[in-house]
Order: C-alpha cells, then sequence, then structure tokens
C-alpha cells in the first residue's frame, strides 16, 4: 500500500501519476477463513478493518455480491450526528462520532469529516417537547446538543424561512454542533485499502447464497456464487438483505425492507453551511463538497426489495424542502436513487450474536446507520473476535425483542393530540 | 462582426430579431433560436468555464445532453436560475444571460489556475491529501474546496412563479417525436387507440429537422412532417412538446414535465411555469434516439470543438455555420455527412480527418466533388487556440502510433465517435442490458413494463429503418391492447445509414500521461484520470465513476459513460459487459424543484384541515396552533391577556361555570356487524362484551409490542354498532390498524369500519354548569344522574338537531360531548354560547384541555405516553381485561422486560421550590453524580394550575408507583430542582364533581 503523503503526491505527480499502485487487491475467495463478513458495505468493510488491526484477526474475507460500497454505504445522504435519546444510543453514536473525527489519519484516507453543525427543526409544539427531552437527555450525557431561538436557526442556516405565515412555521430548532457529514465513498475504501493492506481478502461480485451449518447447528461457512467457502465464524452486515442471507441459517430477523430516496441537485456555488433535518415535513438537506444540494426523504409506504422508490414521496420531499427553503424553487433536480433499508420494531440496529454459534449480526440500521460506521463497525469486530458482546453494543442485541427491553428511539416521534 | 447566419437555411424566422444579453452584452438572434445557436450565430462559441480546471467552454451538442455551455438565465426579481443549458434554452426579448464559474471574467479566470496543476488535482486526489495538519481541514481545506466547487450561484430570491400538475391516462404514451416515434404515433392511433406523443424539443422531428434533404415517400422531409403532424392531431394523438419524460415509474407510470412559459417574453396572466404530469399509459413506446458521441483527444474541450451531428443540427436547425473553415475528425460516416452539409452552405471544410484506413467510396468521392480534403488513417493530436480553436495539428496513425503532425488552421472542429442509443428511461424500468460488441454498444433487452423501445434507442440506423421500427411498434401496442393495425410502407431517399467504429483516446504523440483528452467535459474529467482509477483498483466502471466524477456532470453522462466505459474496460482489459454500465436514474434532464412540488407550496403545502367551528374561533380572536393537518384553536385571549392568563381565566371559568370546547378533530370510527363486540374485544385492552348499549368506557389500545398506541372513549349505541373515538393525530393509524387486523388476522369477522372524523362536529361542554345548560336543549334523554349517568351515550336531539350525545369527562367536571352532523357544528356552537352566556360561559382551546386533564390525571398519549410505555406504567392497569383469551398486544405484555421491577411508571411531580418544571427535563435520583449521569424518567407534561394554585407535572419515574412521597432531582443547565413523587391525580381525587348533585333542578 503506497501511503498517502505530501512528498508522494509530488512524486506521483511529477511522473504523470503513473506509479500508484491499486487500494486493494481483486481478490479471488480461499478455501477457508477464520471470519467471512458478508457485505462490504462500510460496517462490514470497517469491521474487517478493525478485526485485523486490532484482533490480529486477518484471515478474513469481505463478500459482496455487487462492487464494495454500492448498496446503502454508497447510496446515502451521509448525516452523522449523536444526539439520540436513550443512553444506548448516545453511547454507541457518540463513540462513534469520536471515531470520526480521526478516521481520515487513522486510515490514511481522506474521508472528508465535515463538522458543520446538524439542525433539527421543530414545527409544532410537540416537537419542542421532543427536542427538549433530546437536549436535556444528551446534556446529562454529555452529548452536544442546544436549542435555537427561529432567529437563531436563520443566523445558523440563512437560507432558512422562518416566516410565521408558513405552513408549519419553525418554532426553533435543536443543534448539534459536532455533526455533520462525510464523504461516504472514500470511507468504503478507505477501510477496504485498511484491511486489504493487513491481509483482508474483499470479494466482490460474489453472491452469498446460504449459511451453512454444521450438524451440532454451528456455523460451517458459506455458500457463494464462486462455491463453498469455510470459515470459522461468519459475521453478516448486509443492511435490507440481511433477513434474507440470515434466513438460510434459520434465524429469522425482526426486520423490514424499505426502498428509501434521496436526491441531488445541480451543483452550485456555497450556499447552505450546514445539515438541516426537519422530520415534521419528512426531508433534510446539506450541500455537498462538490456543489450540490443532497436531499433525504422518508421511507416510501410499501415493504420493497427494488431499489427504485415512486415519485409521490419525491414530490412531497421536494415541496418540503422548497417549504423552509422557498429560494430554493428554482433549482433544478439532478438526479435521484434509492436504497433498501432494513427497519426494526425500535428503530435501533442490532449488533449482537445469533442463536447460531459462530454467526453474528450487525444489521437493522435503517434510515440512519452511515453515521455508526466506525463505532459499529470497532464493536462488532469486538463481538466477532471475542464471541462476546462489547460493553456498547451489548444493549443492541436480538434477545430485546424477545425481552421487550427495546431501545426505542422512534418512540419520541409519536405524535400528540 | 461577423455573422454566421446563413441565409434560407434553418427553421427559424429571420425577420423576426429578438435581443437578449450575455454577461451584459447585448445580442440579437432570431424566433426560434436557443441561446446557444443565437450566440453562435454571432460567432461566440466561448460560453462557459469547466468545473475543476476552469477551461474556456463552448457548446459540444445542440441539445438536452449539452455539458458545458451552461448559463445563469434571468427574467426579473426571483426568477434567476443556474445551470440552465444554453441549448434547450429559447431567447426571447429581454432574457438576460450570464455566464458562470469563473472570475473575474469569462474570458480572463483566475481558477484556471488549477489547469497548470492538473498533474496534482489528477482522479481521486482529494482522498489523498488535505489530511496533514489535522484540524486544516475544517478550517481551511474542506471551504476552500467548497468555494472551487459548484458551477452557478443559488437564486437567493423567494420563486413568484407557480407550477401545476396533472394527471393523465392514456393507452399509449409515445415518448419522442422523431421519425420513430411519428411512425409509431400513426399506427397505433389508427389502430383505434389513444395516443400521446411528446418531445423534449420545441417541435416534433427529431433528427428530421437536421435531415432537410432527405425525401420520405417521395416528400422533402420537412414537408413529410409537417403533413404527418396534421393527420396524427386529425386521428385524436395528443402531441405534447417542450415535454419531457423525466422518469418511469412502476406500473407504467411516467412522470413528465412540461415547460410552458420560459420561451415567453410576455407572461400570459395565470400561467404555470411548468406543470408535472402523471401518466399511467397501458403502454409505453420509447423512441428517444441516440446520442452522438465525443471523441477523446487532446485538447477536445476548445470551444470550437464540438459534435459534428450537432454542427449539422445548427445548420439546419438554426441556419447557422459553427464555423467557416471547419476540420472533421470522425470514426463514422455520419460525420461526413456534416461535412457535405457543411460545404455545401459556404463552409470551407479544411479537411475531414478519418481515424478509420478506408471509408466508403461513395463518401470520398462526393468529398473530392466538394473539394474536401480527406486524411484516412489519420488522428487529431492537439488543438491550440485560447478561448477558441484556430489550428489542429493532425497526424497519420501508423500501428496504433501516432506519426509526424500537420497544423491545419480552422475555426471549428467537428467531431463523431459514432452514436450511442439512448436508454436512459428504459433502464429506469429495471430494463437489462446486452452488449453488442459489433456496435460497442449496450442495447435494450427485456423490461418487467408495458414497455416497447424502437428506432434508434434499439441500434437502429437510417431514417427508413427507424420508420418501419417504429411503425411495427405501434402496431404492437395496439394488438397489445386488442386492436388491429397495420404497417405502412415507408420508402426514404438520400438516407444516409453510415457505419463507424468505435474509439478509445486517439493516438496521440504525446505522452500519454500528458494527454488531456477529456471525457467528462463539464467534471473536467480526463481518459488519464479513468486509467489511474483503474490503476488504483477501481474496477467497476461505478467506482471508476465515483472516484473520478466521469459522468456525474449536470448532463448524466450522457456524454461521458460510453467512453468512459470502453477507456476502462480497455484499461481492465476486460470486455464491457464485466465491467458494466452505471444505472441511469431520474430524471432523465435536470428538473426544476419547483415542478416537483407543484401545487404544494405555502398554504397549499399540506392541507390545513379546519373543523366547522374553526371560522367561530378565528372571528373570536382565538389563537391556533398545529397538531398534525389539523389547526386548532389553543386558547381565546381577551384584550390584554397572554396565553398564561388567559389559560388560567378558561380553566376558574370552566371549573366554576361551565366551559366549551372543540372536539371535533377527534377521530372518530364506526364499528358496525354481528361481530363489532368481538372485534372491539380483540383490538383493546378492555372487555366489551358487558358494555351495555347506550353506555361508554375508555378505551385502551395497544400495538402487539404491549405499548400504548392510542385511547379514546367508545360508546355502544347500539349491539352491534360502537361509536369509537380516537385522539386527534391518531385516526388514521388507528384505522390503519384495524383495517390491517381485520383484512389479514381476522377476515372472519363480520364487521365493517367507517372513518367518521369528518361526518360528525363534536362539541365538549364541562363545568358545574353544563348540564343546566344543555338540559333544555335536549330532546329524547333525560339529563340527571339517575336517567343519564357518567359514561352514558344516547341518540337524542340536541337544539332539534339530530345528535349522539355522551356523557363523558376529560376535566373532572360534569362533561358532555355533543356529536351532531358535521355542518351543523356551528349553529350548535352559537345556540351552546347563546344559552351558556346567564351561566358564564367560556370557551377554552387545547392548552386548558391540557392543564384540566392534567389536574386528574388523564394521560395524553404521544405526550405522556411515547411508545415504550404499558397501560401499568401509566397506571391504567384497571383497563386491561384479565379474563379475555386474546387482545392485540396481550402476548407483549407479558414479555420479561414489560413486567420488570424497574419500569418507568407516571407518576405527578409538585416542585420543592415551587418552580413550573419544564416539559422534556430529564429526571435523576442523585444530583450530585458527574457527566454522563444516571437518568431515571422525564417530565412529560407541565403546567400552572390554577385550580392548584401551583405549577403541577407529569413525569415518567423509573419505579415512581413505588416512591410514592419521594424526591426526585431534575438537574437543569443553571441549577438543580428538586420535586416530589405524588398521585397523578392532583384535584378532586374522590372524582366527586363527574356527578350531577341529585335533585338538582334541571
Ligand atoms: C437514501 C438513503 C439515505 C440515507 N441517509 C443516511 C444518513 O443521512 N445518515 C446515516 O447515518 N445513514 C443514512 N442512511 C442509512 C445508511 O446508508 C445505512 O444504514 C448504512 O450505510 C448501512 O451500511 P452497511 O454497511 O450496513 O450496508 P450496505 O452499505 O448496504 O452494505 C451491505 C452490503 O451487503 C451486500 N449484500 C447483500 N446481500 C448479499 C449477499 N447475499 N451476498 C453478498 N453480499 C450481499 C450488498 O451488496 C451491500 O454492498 C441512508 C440510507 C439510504 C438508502
Amino acid at each position: 500500500m503506497t501511503r498517502f503523503n505530501a512528498f508522494n503526491l509530488l512524486k506521483n505527480a511529477v511522473s504523470s501519476n503513473k506509479n500508484w499502485t491499486e487500494q486493494w487487491p481483486d481478490s479471488q475467495p480461499k478455501d477457508e477463513y477464520d471470519v467471512v463478513i458478508v457485505g462490504a458495505g462500510g460496517h462490514g468493510l470497517g469491521a474487517a478493518y478493525y478485526l485485523a488491526k486490532e484482533h490480529g484477526i486477518t484471515n478474513v474475507a469481505v463478500i459482496d455480491k455487487g462492487w464494495l460500497g454500492g448498496g446503502n454505504t454508497g447510496r446515502n445522504t451521509t448525516i452523522i450526528r449523536s444526539n439520540y435519546l436513550y443512553d444506548e444510543s448516545a453511547k454507541l453514536y457518540d463513540h462513534s462520532v469520536d471515531l470520526w473525527e480521526n478516521l481520515s489519519q487513522e486510515l490514511n484516507y481522506n474521508v472528508m469529516y465535515s463538522r458543520r453543525g446538524v439542525l433539527m427543526l421543530a414545527h409544532n409544539v410537540h416537537d419542542v417537547q421532543s427536542f427538549s427531552r433530546h437536549i436535556h437527555a444528551n446534556r446529562l450525557n454529555g452529548v452536544d446538543n442546544r436549542w435555537l431561538t427561529p432567529q437563531e436557526c436563520k443566523d445558523y442556516c440563512p437560507p432558512l424561512s422562518i416566516s410565521q405565515h408558513a405552513r408549519y412555521p419553525v418554532m426553533g430548532g435543536a443543534l448539534q454542533e459536532r455533526a455533520g457529514t462525510a464523504r461516504h465513498d472514500a470511507v468504503a475504501w478507505g477501510y477496504a485499502r485498511g484491511a486489504a493492506a493487513r491481509g483482508v481478502d474483499i470479494i466482490q461480485n460474489c453472491a452469498v447464497t446460504a449459511i451453512r451449518r454444521h450438524p451440532d447447528g454451528s456455523v460451517a461457512g458459506v455458500e457463494t456464487a464462486k462455491g463453498f467457502i469455510k470459515a470459522k465464524k461468519v459475521a453478516v452486515s448486509a443492511a435490507g438483505h440481511t433477513s434474507v442471507v440470515m434466513q438460510t441459517a434459520d434465524v429469522r430477523l425482526p426486520l423490514e425492507s424499505y426502498p428509501l430516496q434521496a436526491l441531488v441537485s445541480e451543483p452550485v456555488k456555497p450556499i447552505f453551511p450546514c445539515v438541516v433535518m426537519s422530520n415534521a415535513v419528512h426531508a433534510y438537506i446539506s450541500q455537498s463538497d462538490k456543489g450540490e444540494l443532497v436531499i433525504g426523504s422518508g421511507t416510501d409506504q410499501y415493504t420493497s426489495y427494488s431499489q427504485r422508490g415512486g415519485l409521490p414521496l419525491i414530490e412531497h420531499t421536494v415541496a418540503a424542502i422548497t417549504e423552509i427553503f422557498p429560494m430554493f424553487n428554482r433549482m433544478r433536480m439532478l438526479r435521484k436513487w434509492g436504497g433498501i433499508v432494513d427497519v426494526t420494531p425500535d428503530r435501533s440496529a442490532i449488533i449482537s450474536k445469533t442463536p447460531v454459534p459462530n454467526l453474528y449480526v450487525n444489521c437493522g440500521w435503517g434510515t440512519g446507520g452511515f453515521k455508526a460506521t466506525p463505532g459499529a463497525a470497532h464493536t462488532f469486530a469486538w463481538t466477532i473476535a471475542k464471541d462476546t458482546p462489547h460493553p456498547i453494543n451489548a444493549p443492541f442485541t436480538l434477545e430485546r425483542f424477545q425481552t421487550g427491553r427495546l431501545i426505542d428511539e422512534a418512540a419520541a416521534a409519536a405524535v400528540a393530540h | 462582426m461577423t455573422t454566421y447566419r446563413v441565409a434560407g437555411k434553418g427553421r427559424v424566422d429571420t425577420g423576426q430579431p429578438v435581443t437578449f444579453t450575455f454577461d451584459g452584452k447585448r445580442f440579437e438572434g432570431c424566433a426560434g433560436d436557443t441561446v446557444a445557436s443565437a450566440l453562435l450565430a454571432n460567432g461566440v462559441h466561448l460560453m462557459g468555464r469547466s468545473f475543476k480546471y476552469h477551461r474556456p467552454r463552448g457548446p459540444v451538442t445542440a441539445g438536452s445532453e449539452e455539458p458545458n455551455a451552461l448559463i445563469g438565465t434571468r427574467r426579473g426579481a426571483g426568477q434567476f436560475e443556474p445551470n440552465t443549458r444554453a441549448t434547450v434554452q429559447e431567447i426571447w426579448d429581454g432574457l438576460e444571460t450570464t455566464s458562470q464559474n469563473k472570475f473575474p471574467n469569462l474570458k480572463f479566470d483566475i481558477g484556471a489556475i488549477n489547469d497548470f496543476a492538473y498533474m496534482l488535482f489528477s482522479a481521486g486526489f482529494y482522498y489523498k491529501t488535505f489530511m496533514w495538519p489535522k484540524n486544516f481541514w475544517h478550517k481551511v481545506y474542506e471551504p476552500f474546496i467548497r468555494k472551487a466547487a459548484g458551477l452557478g450561484v443559488s437564486p437567493t430570491e423567494e420563486d413568484p412563479d407557480t407550477y401545476a400538475s396533472r394527471n393523465l391516462h392514456c393507452d399509449v404514451l409515445i415518448v419522442g417525436a422523431g421519425p420513430t416515434g411519428l411512425a409509431a404515433a400513426r399506427a397505433a392511433a389508427v389502430g383505434g387507440v389513444n395516443v400521446v406523443l411528446i418531445d423534449e424539443n420545441v417541435e416534433c422531428g427529431g433528427t428530421l429537422l437536421s435531415k432537410p434533404n432527405a425525401e420520405i415517400n417521395g416528400m422533402p422531409s420537412w414537408d413529410w412532417l409537417a403533413a404527418e403532424l396534421v393527420s396524427l392531431r386529425s386521428l385524436g394523438v395528443k402531441i405534447m412538446t417542450r415535454t419531457t419524460a423525466i422518469g418511469y415509474y412502476h406500473q407504467n407510470m411516467i412522470g413528465m414535465v412540461e415547460k410552458l412559459t420560459d420561451h415567453l417574453s410576455d407572461l400570459p396572466k395565470d400561467t404555470p411555469r411548468e406543470r408535472m404530469w402523471h401518466v399511467r399509459a397501458k403502454q409505453v413506446i420509447l423512441a428517444q434516439g441516440a446520442l452522438e458521441k465525443p471523441l477523446v483527444f487532446h485538447g477536445n474541450d476548445r470551444p470550437g470543438v464540438m459534435l459534428a451531428g450537432s454542427a449539422q443540427t445548427y445548420l439546419n436547425r438554426y441556419g447557422v455555420l459553427v464555423g467557416k473553415r471547419p476540420v472533421i475528425i470522425t470514426s463514422h460516416d455520419s460525420a461526413w455527412d456534416a461535412a457535405f452539409d457543411l460545404a455545401d452552405a459556404g463552409a470551407d471544410v479544411r479537411a475531414i480527418v478519418d481515424t478509420r484506413e478506408t471509408v466508403d467510396e461513395e463518401l470520398q468521392s462526393q468529398a473530392r466533388m466538394r473539394g474536401i480534403g480527406m486524411k484516412l488513417s489519420h488522428t487529431v493530436t492537439a488543438t491550440s487556440g485560447r478561448l477558441r480553436v484556430s489550428s489542429i495539428r493532425v497526424n497519420p496513425i501508423d500501428d496504433g502510433k501516432a506519426g509526424d503532425g500537420l497544423i491545419i488552421p480552422c475555426d471549428a472542429l467537428l467531431m463523431s465517435g459514432g452514436w450511442t442509443p439512448s436508454l436512459h428511461l428504459f433502464s429506469h424500468t429495471k430494463g437489462s442490458l446486452t452488449w453488442n460488441e459489433d456496435q460497442t454498444t449496450f442495447l435494450p433487452k427485456d423490461t418487467p413494463e408495458d414497455c416497447t423501445i424502437a428506432g434508434a434507442s434499439r441500434g437502429l440506423w437510417g431514417i427508413e429503418n427507424v420508420l418501419i421500427d417504429g411503425a411495427s411498434a405501434g402496431v404492437k401496442v395496439a394488438m397489445a391492447l386488442g386492436k388491429e393495425s397495420q404497417t405502412r410502407q415507408h420508402k426514404v431517399t438520400h438516407d444516409r445509414i453510415g457505419s463507424g467504429v468505435s474509439q478509445i483516446e486517439l493516438p496521440t504523440d504525446k505522452s500519454s500521461g500528458k494527454a488531456k483528452a477529456f471525457v467528462d467535459f463539464q467534471n473536467d474529467v480526463t481518459a488519464k484520470d479513468l486509467r489511474l482509477a483503474v490503476r488504483e483498483g477501481m474496477r467497476s466502471i461505478e467506482h471508476v465513476k465515483r472516484y473520478t466524477t466521469n459522468g456525474m456532470a449536470t448532463d448524466q453522462g450522457k456524454m461521458s459513460n460510453i467512453n468512459g466505459l470502453n477507456i476502462a474496460a480497455d484499461a481492465l482489459n476486460k470486455p464491457q459487459p464485466q465491467v458494466g454500465l452505471t444505472t441511469f436514474r431520474p430524471p432523465y434532464t435536470p428538473t426544476t424543484f419547483g415542478a416537483f412540488a407543484g401545487y404544494h407550496r405555502g398554504d397549499h403545502f399540506e392541507i390545513t384541515r379546519k373543523t366547522q367551528i374553526d371560522s367561530w374561533a378565528q372571528e373570536n380572536g382565538a389563537v391556533f396552533e398545529p397538531v398534525g393537518q389539523w389547526r386548532r384553536a389553543r386558547y381565546f385571549p381577551k384584550r390584554g391577556e397572554d396565553m398564561d392568563t388567559a389559560v388560567g381565566r378558561e380553566c376558574r371559568t370552566t371549573r366554576a361555570h361551565v366551559g366549551i370546547f372543540d372536539a371535533s378533530t377527534l377521530g372518530k370510527i364506526e364499528v358496525v356487524g354481528p361481530d363489532a363486540v368481538e372485534f372491539m374485544n380483540r383490538m383493546y385492552t378492555n372487555p366489551w362484551t358487558k358494555l351495555a348499549a347506550g353506555r361508554c368506557r375508555y378505551g385502551l389500545l395497544l400495538g402487539d409490542d404491549g405499548f400504548i398506541r392510542d385511547d379514546g372513549v367508545i360508546g355502544r349505541m347500539s349491539q352491534d354498532c360502537f361509536h369509537v373515538t380516537t385522539t386527534t393525530g391518531g385516526a388514521a393509524r388507528v384505522m390503519n390498524m384495524m383495517e390491517d387486523y381485520l383484512q389479514t388476522e381476522w377476515p372472519d369477522l363480520d364487521v365493517w369500519l367507517t372513518s367518521t372524523t369528518e361526518n360528525w362536529s363534536t362539541i365538549a361542554l364541562n363545568g358545574p354548569k353544563a348540564a343546566k345548560l344543555l338540559a333544555p336543549l335536549v330532546d329524547g334523554v333525560e339529563l340527571t344522574e339517575d336517567a343519564f349517568p357518567h359514561m352514558s351515550c344516547a341518540e337524542c336531539t340536541v337544539a332539534g338537531m339530530p345528535a349522539r350525545l355522551f356523557r363523558v369527562s376529560f376535566t373532572g367536571e360534569i362533561g358532555f360531548e355533543i356529536n351532531v352532523p358535521a355542518p351543523m357544528g356551528r349553529k350548535l356552537w352559537e345556540t351552546l354560547w347563546q344559552a351558556g352566556q346567564e351561566h358564564g360561559i367560556t370557551a377554552y382551546g387545547t392548552e386548558t384541555m391540557h392543564v384540566l386533564r392534567a389536574e386528574k390525571g388523564y394521560i395524553i398519549v404521544g405526550q405522556d405516553t411515547d411508545g415504550t410505555v404499558t397501560p401499568y406504567d401509566a397506571g391504567m392497569g384497571w383497563a386491561v381485561a384479565k379474563t379475555k383469551k386474546d387482545f392485540v398486544g396481550m402476548r407483549g405484555l407479558m414479555r420479561p422486560d414489560l413486567v420488570a421491577s424497574n419500569r418507568r411508571h407516571l407518576v405527578g411531580l409538585l416542585t420543592e421550590d415551587g418552580t413550573k418544571l419544564e416539559e422534556g427535563a430529564q429526571i435523576v435520583f442523585d444530583p450530585h453524580q458527574a457527566i454522563p449521569m444516571t437518568m431515571v424518567g422525564h417530565v412529560t407534561s407541565s403546567y400552572h394550575s390554577d385550580a392548584m394554585g401551583r405549577p403541577i407535572a407529569l413525569a415518567l419515574v423509573e419505579c415512581g408507583q413505588n416512591r410514592m412521597g419521594e424526591t426526585v432531582y431534575i438537574p437543569m443547565p443553571d441549577r438543580t430542582i428538586a420535586a416530589k413523587i405524588t398521585s397523578t391525580v392532583f384535584f378532586d381525587p374522590s372524582n366527586s364533581r363527574v356527578k350531577i348533585p341529585s335533585g338538582e333542578m334541571l
């Protein structure tokens, strides 16, 4: 692996960039691995990286049915924040943000973590109550989050309309200054490069068709498009397709898969300094470093595996954006796309051992797992390596749906009288 | 100024001059010109600067696929938009246009300095640098990168224009009105089906507009076109121009955007700027044609370098010569035709450079006839001219290598690398593609939709071929719709079919590392960048695309995808299909946000639901709040009152006399049928079997997880009819949930559900004088404690109106809810208001309702519960039937964590120092612990209580019901507040006030 530094950049520039080497090789499967990870998204690649780096486990393969980072990792709107309500979530996401802040240096790959602040808007009394609850809880958890008046919101994000004549006037907002965005592809590539440099095989275009088990029930390996691969441990991080993969090991997951859509505008000069989210009207927005407005919507109404959402939802999302930011009405949408997100009943993830010995799962990230990539991957690697929960992921078990010990982040979004 | 307009050519109206400005300078064009054609007619090629290197750029195309000539367009205040393609924007008198991404001006741009640091700014360089020192990223590098990025500037004012949306249903939608689409439309329409034919261009005709010399069935192509349009119209075909199909969705739904005013100088009143069409077509024919491919060579991006087919379009459609001394560089026959057209129009074509060794003899003789020099087996290795191409270097190709060069002066370089079928919409259907090695391109294969793709879109060339193919597509869809039709014969002369070879980068005499051969013009991606990406391990086209940004510009890869793929495949030494094709994503061309939002702006963003009594509240000075889609009166201030004083007065008056409240927004569902009671038993936690007709009961609804989802009073109107009320916000959700269970879990139950929320106006009367006020108005029920006790319901008349009367109380006072047919709501309200005057009546809003119910410890679902609260947590175990076999949530309720000993219970809180707590504030047992603190609950409701003379609060606290009287702490940023845990019922714990005193004379 060629290290990226100023010297190498210049040296290569002078030699017409002909001497850069590949960031990860095109690996073909070996017969056997200590750990096979299904899904080369940020979560799967990250887990492989930390397995190799922190646990010395390098006989690892990450297998993807497509190309690495081509799932939700490469499709998301990259909002990173940690102002979640419950202690369990706050710990996990804050751990993640801690890792984000050093990730570029850690990976020697610029993931462009941009601490530009995430502002969540309140449009009704219920929002205000809910944000107040979050802000107080965050303060006592040591997580940054504060209340802004409508005028302060406008000062922080000048394109915002705080007109009191709006259909849903802005009543204030919750700001997490430490939050922001990152470059999604770079996260996948940076982890892939780091993992590959430590000996991990990244096997692309190789669908895992089944998890095979020993007669005693424990994991034996995976059937793939390129044949059977033996594995001492199998870890699944396949986002919207996790339930399908896990079913082949007779593990039924409480997941529903929905299309989630996002879009970008044509690029313009900097106009939008931060990230703004509005749950009441269902839209969120930021501006990429390239200049595009990056806009996300809520999930489609119906469950589906097709990475293709409907038009009405997009219309609603754009209407919501132009309602809050009327000046963008004449901007143009450049492209839109969808990903399949895996949603749990309590809207929190599952990072867990499973009833099948040596089978692990990291899924259920739904609409918000990009931000958790480093933290979840880091603790998932621990769980895989040590066959025990990490203190931070321990509450995110699969059993909680049986015991009822839920981490219900969606709950606070219930609607009032 | 020299003019490049050619007399007698083109379809523009030279008799109708139009003036507009570009960067402040006035230009004249003709009616029918685009900004690009008008500027080209004035000899202007330089129209923009590229994204990364700020290189000078001119138009490469004449259509919506343009990557370079992007401009700002402005009409007036609030009517500015960036990144408009000069090649499609029609000119009108007064149009203001500006170039973009330059400083200080288009001709001299400081940003072009990036061009010299080219080697440094290679593909993916962002990922490799800007990491040291760490905090520089946030403060220095990122702001710098962001400033450099972007093309135009965002609008900054509110858009005064309006946008519309419409639905359209048709038998057949045909996208693209070139020869294929026209022939398809006729064949389908003749068969008697209803056809809609659309085109993104100003007029129909597609490629025919650039080919006036062709003859179709003996007619010059333009005459044939005109006649054909007349006959299509007479066959009832709906023809829509300036209309782009932007996306193809499930079940043959197409989104289309029609541009209505961007070409007009004077805006007709009340005309929307654009209209979004939602089309459901039984059959769709895609006839979008093909796009010409640029060639990739050093300096192929200079202003004056353009696609040959586009030059032909500028000549034949707009009567503009893009250069007087053009040179052609091509690997395809079609550019030869362009050369001939230009030569025939008076251009001095300096040479036709063709990379191929052999070219059709007929073409060569035609060139010879016109005196055009030919250089076969030659390449272009360089272009020069700072702001416009002034000469090129042409070199012979020998064994794939470029030999010694020869300089040819010129004022335009017209290129063609062949043609690529337009597969964008086909691709939206998730249609599969197959690689065609002969044509070096992808062709359409299967699609899951009822969609036929025809003509050049599926790799057929020549007008005659596509006419025939279009016609048979038309016949096919007519037959699919059960109609008969026939293809017509089409005979085309001067039809140039042409062939060519596909090229990767042209051979060069430069060290390949130094060549700036652009693939994605706008994003400044060169062939070298693509090869670098491959070298660095990017093996799929998606990786290459993302690493280099090839294909991510505003033309969405229309110019760059296929060249990018061919080069990447070459670098990988793999066949193209193994490298893949990036997915085409909607919209087909960039589409105005306003068109998506349509009517949903301002007040219409989401409909505001108002009750029948809302107007009274408005007239009487109510302050409103949004609750879901409803607006509800929050309080009714009298002169000089703020919210607290108004609410205090409303509470006091209601408890002392009587208050009137508009409860019409409550959800209402009529549950009817022989199995209604069984259904209710299964849905709600409470038992319903023994509830007598004429009685009502507070019902609690759980999710299957055992947590509270909704609540409301439910009256049994008769044996088989329940009048269910839900929370305002929960109405739709509860209805959906009920239907879901009924249809999927219990289809055996004989029950009908009807949402009646909007059928009833509901007025609540509460207070000691409520019965006295109401009794004289009621017919059919005697309002005594014996005849109509608390929790009764009845059908009766109130003030002469048919009503459903409930005796219920959400305040702890004597209470009634009167439901009358919705339109009578205001009349009833006014009658009660009048009648109430002598009793000292007050109107109250949601805020007072909240305070009064909190004083009684009544919960609000969604405020005091949050989806994690069981009935037991809320102190409402009494509402859970103990002997029912099953109800929704019963199993969930038995899960270990839901019966654990450390659950959070709903309790009352009274602060020790009498301060009012903040809703949402967190609660701890030990206020002295360090952060992160162990939180044990939060304040859910908090008000000043007039009745108690102090603030009260409800809270969820760990084990709260076992901690009565204990002190908990609420750490605020500035201080910690101590509060005592109490019962949730603050006022009248014995509930004595709901009784109508016996013997009271009514
Ligand atoms: C439109 C959109 C916007 C979003 N916005 C945000 C946001 O702003 N902030 C945020 O935090 N999160 C956001 N998310 C969510 C976030 O993208 C995901 O939670 C996160 O990226 C999941 O990462 P992952 O590595 O688990 O999954 P993925 O990146 O999806 O990786 C899973 C991989 O598994 C592979 N796979 C599946 N089945 C198989 C199989 N049988 N065999 C082999 N491989 C298989 C897939 O090909 C895929 O590459 C968004 C998601 C979408 C779709």
